[in-house]
């Protein structure tokens, strides 16, 4: 589905990331955990196309999207979230999810300003998708609430259904839990699961061990800008060096 | 979107009805340049209140579209409508190539970079004195016609500039409930975000430039035929402060708020005749003030005061949801 | 075909506006590096500069020097009382109100200059009369030399300010990372409130010395101050030698166009450097260029 060959990014004379490779199953649920600093985020915003990489290639499903810029590869059915949600704070709730529908709609700026029809049976086509998205997510009842005024829970879950709205073929989460209560972390969970049985990939960067080892069936595991381990959750427990890494750090 | 319809028709049928409450040629002879300055505050809001990009040169494209117009038909006689067409057609060309290197840059780049494009292009009005006339201006153009009809009073001249005025705004409000509407609010609010939701900003960005420079271009040549007399000094950088000053007291995102600012901008100095050259002033006051004390310009803020003190009166103080 | 002593002769008068747009560069540089904020008002110091001299030496009187430190004084509280006015109670606004507070900020202190003082050019007297001096085949004024030594102290002292003493020190700390100069004690806001002070004291000197040769009026801090600015942005925002180099290359080029195309374009020429530095190296001619996309 996903596949990342020798990837290596380095900030002035600092490698963040040192000759890392992976390959992401479809349809699977993989988490990439590490201490601090082992390059996770950077690894996540050279693969979502918010960085280039120094050096090393990224294939989506054997084609390369090395350095495309992010709105070209929300076009091929990538798209993430971010570790400090990034909302329209001034927009509706089901405004966000609309502007999610964004690939999946085409009128221009013409057909908009003079409302032509096909231009009118597509806003309604987005604002149906985007409404269902939203009920998908258990925010239907918050629609017409403005997004900048939801508590940051609630914030996390339409930053996912707007990701969601997208249709995408695989989704990236920069630590989803990051800032939950526990409730609201099962929550979490749950959705999280349900997007896997819709057939998306998804692929997380996450500190909460506890949700990682639940719900993903593969982690990678990052330290200091290399690949430390690989495997399943169950293997990742029983690895000596992972074991080490966290230990050592803390 | 019914309300938003129901909205443009009540404001439609006001502007309709103005003119027989305005006694005397010289009220409506202003309300007529409310109409242009309308069209240009609206222009300039679809930019800056909602895509978040700031535009100081958009007194360059209305400029253009006034020269374009008064050169074409003054010097070479050309049909004026033609001649509006033409002159919206270079500004949208102009404004959408120049658009991808100008709209690469961000804040204050952005707006030395269009200061500097409308000043290179004032200082063309002067200096290109065989083709436009120069400082002195460009007389002897023609009013618009259809047939044998001339819009040559300011009755006329009042319902077809508020007729292209009121296209414009009905256009802008369908644009901004419409997808792409949404894709600028959200550059504005998360450019990141919005590239990541697969929003092409850079290309949106230079199509809304684009369609502002059109706008502005189109109202530039209205304000060509309707005075039929043009010089540089109409389209300096003061006039680009003016209609940021409009679109700011209204209220950024605004259209109505624009209609509003672009009403008060107008209106007040020529009610005011004391305020002749100094109304810069007040522009300087104005922005400070506004954008310090009532951010979200006249038409949210004055509700948002109002519903304040209500419920201060009513409730001693207590917090009021919006 | 313009003589080799001619081309001499634009490119020393264009060194010396070159200087005075260099200063209210750094002036620019200063600000932007302590805050963030391009302060569009920057050229409004310049004009003060050059109007409150003509004011101090004409109606108060005063001897020449006097009235130079009165007009620097002056425009240095204005700059104050602006940050202290418009800028500080907006700390951590958006970059566009920023640049709203600040245009607007400019077009009052214009708008009151022209109330008080009326919207006549005023000459200044040049410092040392006007003999002019012989430099191989073209002629320059006592003015200019003055405006070349000023200059240089300006920066000199500025540079010694900035890189000797605590709080110039202290300033450039804040350029670097706000947030943990506030953490190791330096009071940031202070700093902002110096950053304006020393750009508004920099900026009028260079409009007091540039007053004797172009005269000066309310309105001459809008083309001073954006062909300041356009000297800033090619040397990459920096408050040193790259925004020297910047003024004086915009100087010398729009004397040689002025010179040898038309005077009319003179100030068109600024804009298109400035655009075509915006467009092709945003980051300054003597920057290496940042890498990062979003």
């Amino acid at each position: 589905m996903l596949r990342g060959e020798a990837i290596t990014r380095t900030f002035g004379g600092i490698t963040a990331l040192d000759d890392v490779s992976f390959s992401f199953a479809a349809g699977k649920i993989t988490g990439i955990i590490g201490p601090n600093g082992a390059g996770k985020t950077t690894l996540f915003n050279i693969i979502t196309g918010i960085y280039a990489p120094t050096e090393g290639k990224v294939f989506l499903e054997g084609k390369d999207i090395t350095g495309l810029a992010p709105e070209k590869l929300a076009r091929m059915g990538m798209v993430r979230t971010f570790q400090g949600i990034e909302l329209f704070p001034q927009m509706t709730v089901l405004e966000n999810v609309m502007v999610g529908r964004h690939t999946k709609s085409k009128s221009g700026i013409i057909a908009s300003a003079f409302k032509l029809p096909g231009h009118i049976r597509e806003e309604k086509n987005i604002r149906e998708k985007a409404l269902s998205w939203l009920q998908f997510a258990g925010l239907g009842d918050l629609a017409d609430q403005e997004a900048g005024s939801l508590p940051f829970g609630r914030g996390r879950i339409l930053e996912i259904a707007r990701a969601l709205a997208l249709e995408p073929r695989i989704i990236f989460m920069d630590e989803p839990a990051a800032g939950l209560n526990s409730r609201e972390t099962r929550e979490l969970a749950g959705l999280i699961r349900k997007i896997s049985e819709l057939g998306i990939t998804i692929a997380l960067v996450e500190h909460d061990m506890e949700l990682v080892m639940d719900i993903c069936e593969e982690i990678m595991v990052l330290n200091l800008g290399r690949k430390l381990a690989w495997g399943t959750p169950r293997e990742i427990q029983e690895n000596r060096e992972v074991v080490m890494a966290y230990l050592g750090e803390g | 979107m019914k309300r938003e319809l129901l909205k443009f028709l009540l404001f439609a049928i006001v502007v309709s009805v103005v003119p027989a409450f305005v006694s005397g040629g010289y009220l409506l002879n202003v309300l007529v340049f409310v109409g242009i300055f309308t069209m240009l505050a609206v222009a300039l809001n679809l930019l800056l209140g909602f895509a978040g990009q700031i535009s100081l040169g958009q007194a360059a494209f209305y400029g253009l579209g006034a020269y374009m117009s008064g050169v074409l038909t003054a010097s070479h006689g050309m049909n004026p409508w033609v001649a509006m067409l033409i002159g919206a057609g270079a500004v949208g060309l102009l404004t959408f190539v120049l658009g991808f290197p100008i709209l690469r840059l961000k804040g204050h780049s952005l707006a030395m970079a269009t200061l500097g494009l409308g000043i290179i292009v004032y200082i063309f009005f002067n200096e290109t004195v065989d083709v436009t006339g120069g400082p002195s201006g460009l007389s002897g153009i023609p009013n618009l016609t259809v047939g044998s009809f001339v819009f040559d009073s300011d009755l006329k001249n009042y319902y077809l500039i508020w007729g292209f005025a009121l296209l414009a705004i009905l256009l802008a409000v369908n644009l901004t409930n419409s997808r792409i509407g949404r894709a600028l609010k959200a550059i504005h609010q998360s450019e990141v975000a919005a590239r990541v939701l697969g929003v092409d900003v850079h290309l949106l960005k230079v199509e809304i430039f684009t369609i502002s420079g059109v706008l502005s271009a189109i109202a530039g040549s209205l304000y060509a035929h309707t005075v039929m007399f043009i010089s540089p000094t109409s389209f300096g950088f003061n006039v680009s402060i003016e209609l940021l000053t409009m679109v700011i007291i209204g209220g950024l995102g605004s259209i109505y708020g624009s209609v509003l600012g672009a009403a008060l901008l107008t209106l007040l100095p020529e009610l005011l005749r004391t305020f002749q050259d100094y109304d810069i002033i007040v522009y300087g006051l104005l922005l400070i003030l506004m954008t310090m004390f009532m951010p979200g310009g006249l038409v949210r803020g004055i509700p948002d005061a109002a519903v304040a003190l209500y419920g201060k009166l009513k409730g001693g103080g207590a917090d009021v949801e919006r | 075909m313009a003589s080799s002593d001619q081309i001499l002769q634009y490119c020393l008068s264009g060194l010396s506006t070159g200087a005075i747009y260099a200063l209210i560069g750094i002036g620019f540089a200063i600000i932007y590096n302590s805050t963030g904020i391009i302060n569009f008002a920057q050229g409004e110091f310049v004009m003060l500069g050059g109007m409150l001299t003509v004011f101090f030496l004409s109606v108060a009187v005063l001897p020449l020097p006097a009235a130079v430190t009165a007009a620097v004084l002056v425009a240095t509280l204005v700059g104050v009382i602006f940050e202290r006015l418009a800028i500080r109670p907006l700390k951590d606004a958006q970059p566009i109100t920023l640049i709203i507070i600040t245009i607007g900020g400019s077009i009052l202190i214009r708008g009151i200059v022209m109330l008080v003082w009326g919207k006549d050019t005023h000459a200044l007297p040049a410092f040392s009369g006007n003999e002019p001096l012989f430099v191989g085949g073209a002629t320059i004024l006592p003015q200019h030399l003055w405006i070349f030594v000023i200059t240089v102290l300006i920066i000199a002292a500025n540079r010694l300010y900035f890189h000797h003493s605590i709080s110039g020190k202290a300033m450039r700390a804040c350029s670097y990372n706000a947030r943990a100069s506030r953490l190791v004690g330096i009071d940031v806001k202070r700093m902002v409130l110096f950053s304006f002070a020393i750009s508004a004291a920099m900026g009028s000197m260079a409009g007091i010395i540039i007053a004797p040769l172009t005269m000066t009026s309310y309105d001459v801090g809008v083309m001073l101050g954006l062909k300041g600015f356009c000297a800033a942005i090619i040397g990459g925002m920096s408050s040193g030698i790259g925004t020297v180099f910047g003024g004086l290359i915009v100087g010398v080029l729009e004397s040689l166009g002025a010179g040898l195309v038309s005077s009319g374009y003179k100030d068109a020429i600024a804009f298109f450097i400035l655009l075509i530095i915006l467009f092709l190296r945003p980051q300054g001619l003597f920057r290496k260029g940042e890498t990062e996309r979003v």
